[in-house]
């Protein structure tokens, strides 16, 4: 606590003063000055200062959280675990740091001079690297430019995708500078989890989703909710992206994909899902046909295998000479030398 | 103080297609006339669904980073920013002349000032121009050059022409450069011919587009006969049957472009006129020798 503090709290406590715990006020009779620990009415401007100089950690807590938005408050107070720590064991483990995970991203809160906090920001799988082996930055801004492309330099359309390079570090944010740089890693993520902590989330389903779209989106809306279930469990659990799906077919439809276990909130299907999803429809406008075509049972186990190492993402994790894999470059290449000719299967025939 | 929103296209595809879009939005920050600005995206985040609800001002500028008034800046954009009762007739434009329009979105308790696009803002031209100063790095070209700004032209929006045409005869009015046309990669006249269209040994070839991509690095440059492979790049300029084409690549990109925002964000009634001084000094072409 500096001096500062202290005549500003002396200054609010005519309007009354109440934060984790402290409370002051001031009227007629006196100041009064409340803590856990301690309670006292009647007090005059210098027994309300000793008090004060005696519990500084309430004092330059109550002035820390002045003046911040409500949505950043509520999330740099879930940060440093307010609902759970009161103010002395927070500033006690505060001195070590406290964190939390958003995603990929880890926050540390650390405390700095007169209860100033300080926050610092790195991916989830760095907690343990030493600092001199992370990039450092400080502007905000430059988060876009790490979130752009991922460990192997390609381009990450979707913002919240578990996909976020390592190595790098934002250090000695304050706390409006944290909230920035956490929205230009997971843009509205802490916006729609203020409004989901407050029960005042507005999700847009699917179905009213679809019905809002226009031009060469409008066709999305011709998908059933069985299709919707399959885009859920394609685009949006936890492997693809880590905000939590809070959005169903309909408002009475839940879709059975896991949600995720995301800290943040996803309110609707977001632009590459939509895009996703008329890709999907127009392949949906096709009827099944039956076909036949000549395979040995390790071939036709053999096409699973690769539907499934591009499906997870496998395909860049198959060793060269890794040929017990059905998703082996050197198996698939066979395949395609014995079975295809210009792109077919050379057995193929369509069945009546 | 107020916000200002800049709203843009983005891609799912092209990581270089934001860039702009970045960079401009840095500008104007740098100036200092708004307390928040952010970037919003169809394709990428922030949504323009959530955009609004990210912003702590109570008075929004949103200003669109798109070349014409049509279907994403009458239709697209006004749907998912939410706005109540927007209607295209409160612009009360031709196709080129779109100003603002004060009002509510749905989810926010904000006052929004939607803004018409950068790109048929009269202070576009000055860019064009600047484009071309910066392609040929000369301050002051224009004698004994001829200058094309081209456009995507596209039958299902007659408004995407008119921006380009717009810009030419602005330009044209100036007397700067010896001949200026209007050409497309859709439609007649068509940017393949260039060369058909002007009697000028040297041709600055400015697209109006907003970022750098598939048309304005691979087919424009490939179309011109700069290069039968974009792929290996071409000399600027580049002779093509006896002109000298100087080909600038997406006006969006220079750094002038924030000034077009700003002032789309000025005729809205936002107060920027230092932040306009101090964006213009900054983005200003520099003197031969520099």
């Amino acid at each position: 606590m500096n001096d500062s503090q202290l005549a500003a709290l002396r200054e609010a406590a005519a309007d009354g003063v109440t934060r984790d715990g402290l409370s002051a006020t001031q009227d007629d009779s006196g100041y009064t000055f409340v803590t856990p620990e301690v309670s006292h009415d009647g007090l005059s401007e210098e027994e309300f200062d000793a008090l004060a100089t005696e519990n500084p950690w309430f004092v330059s807590n109550w002035h820390y959280w002045r003046g911040a938005s409500e949505t950043n408050e509520a999330f740099l107070r879930w940060v440093e675990h307010a609902s759970e720590l009161g103010v002395r064991e927070r500033y006690e483990t505060l001195v070590n740091g406290l964190t939390r995970e958003w995603g990929e991203l880890l926050v540390t809160t650390t405390l700095g001079t007169d209860g100033e906090r300080s926050y610092e920001l790195r991916h989830t799988a760095d907690a343990t690297t030493a600092v001199a082996e992370l990039d450092s930055y400080h502007d905000p801004r430059e988060a876009r430019e790490v979130s752009t492309l991922d460990e192997d330099g390609r381009y990450r359309p979707l913002k919240t995708a578990p996909t976020l390079r390592e190595g790098w570090r934002f250090a000695d944010l304050d706390g409006r500078d944290l909230v920035r740089t956490v929205e230009f890693f997971y843009p509205a993520t802490v916006a729609n989890w203020y409004r989901e902590q407050a029960g005042e989330l507005d999700v847009s389903h699917f179905r009213e989703t679809a019905e809002r779209q226009t031009g060469i989106y409008s066709v999305i809306d011709d998908l059933d909710v069985d299709s919707v279930e399959n885009l859920a469990e394609a685009c949006c659990v936890d492997s693809q992206c880590l905000k939590r799906r809070e959005w169903d077919e309909d408002e009475e439809t839940p879709l059975d994909a896991p949600r995720g276990d995301g800290e943040f909130p996803c309110r609707e299907p977001c632009s590459l899902v939509v895009a996703a999803a008329r890709q999907f429809a127009v392949l949906e406008g096709e009827e099944t046909r039956t076909y036949e075509v000549e395979l040995t049972p390790s071939e036709r186990s053999q096409l699973t295998d690769l539907v499934d190492a591009v499906a997870d993402g496998r395909v860049d994790e198959i060793r060269e000479a890794d040929v017990g894999d059905g998703a082996n470059r050197y198996r698939a290449r066979y395949l395609r030398a014995k079975r295809l000719a210009d792109g077919e299967f050379e057995s193929l025939r369509e069945k009546n | 103080m107020p916000a200002l929103v800049i709203v843009a296209h983005g891609s799912h595809l092209n990581p270089g297609s934001h860039d702009p879009t970045f960079t401009h939005a840095d500008t104007v920050r740098a100036a200092g006339a708004f307390d928040e600005v952010r970037e919003a995206f169809w394709k990428e985040e922030p949504s323009f669904r959530e955009v609004l609800r990210t912003i702590e001002s109570e008075e929004v500028y949103v200003v669109p980073l798109f070349v014409s008034e049509g279907y994403f800046t009458e239709e697209v954009i006004p749907r998912e920013l939410r706005l109540e009762d927007w209607d295209v007739s409160l612009w009360d434009s031709d196709g080129t002349d779109a100003d603002t329009a004060t009002l509510t979105a749905a989810d926010v308790d904000k006052t929004i000032h939607y803004c018409g696009p950068v790109g048929t803002h009269p202070a576009m031209s000055d860019v064009i121009v600047q484009r071309a100063e910066s392609v040929t790095q000369n301050p002051d070209v224009g004698e004994g050059f001829g200058l094309a700004v081209v456009g995507h032209g596209t039958n299902r929006n007659e408004n995407s022409a008119k921006a380009i045409e717009y810009h030419a005869d602005r330009v044209r009015e100036m007397d700067r450069f010896d001949e200026v046309n209007a050409l497309f990669m859709d439609e007649e006249p068509e940017v393949d011919d260039v060369t058909d269209y002007f009697e000028s040994e040297d041709v600055v070839v400015v697209p109006l587009f907003v970022a750098d991509g598939y048309h304005t690095q691979e087919d424009i440059p490939e179309d011109m006969g700069l290069t039968d492979d974009y792929r290996e790049g071409y000399e600027t300029p580049t002779e093509v049957e006896g002109h000298h084409i100087w080909y600038a690549g997406a006006v969006g990109t220079e750094p002038l472009m924030a000034d077009v925002l700003l002032e789309r964000a000025a005729d809205a009634g936002a107060d920027v006129d230092e932040a306009l001084d101090i964006v213009r000094k900054r983005t200003a072409t520099p003197a031969a020798g520099d």
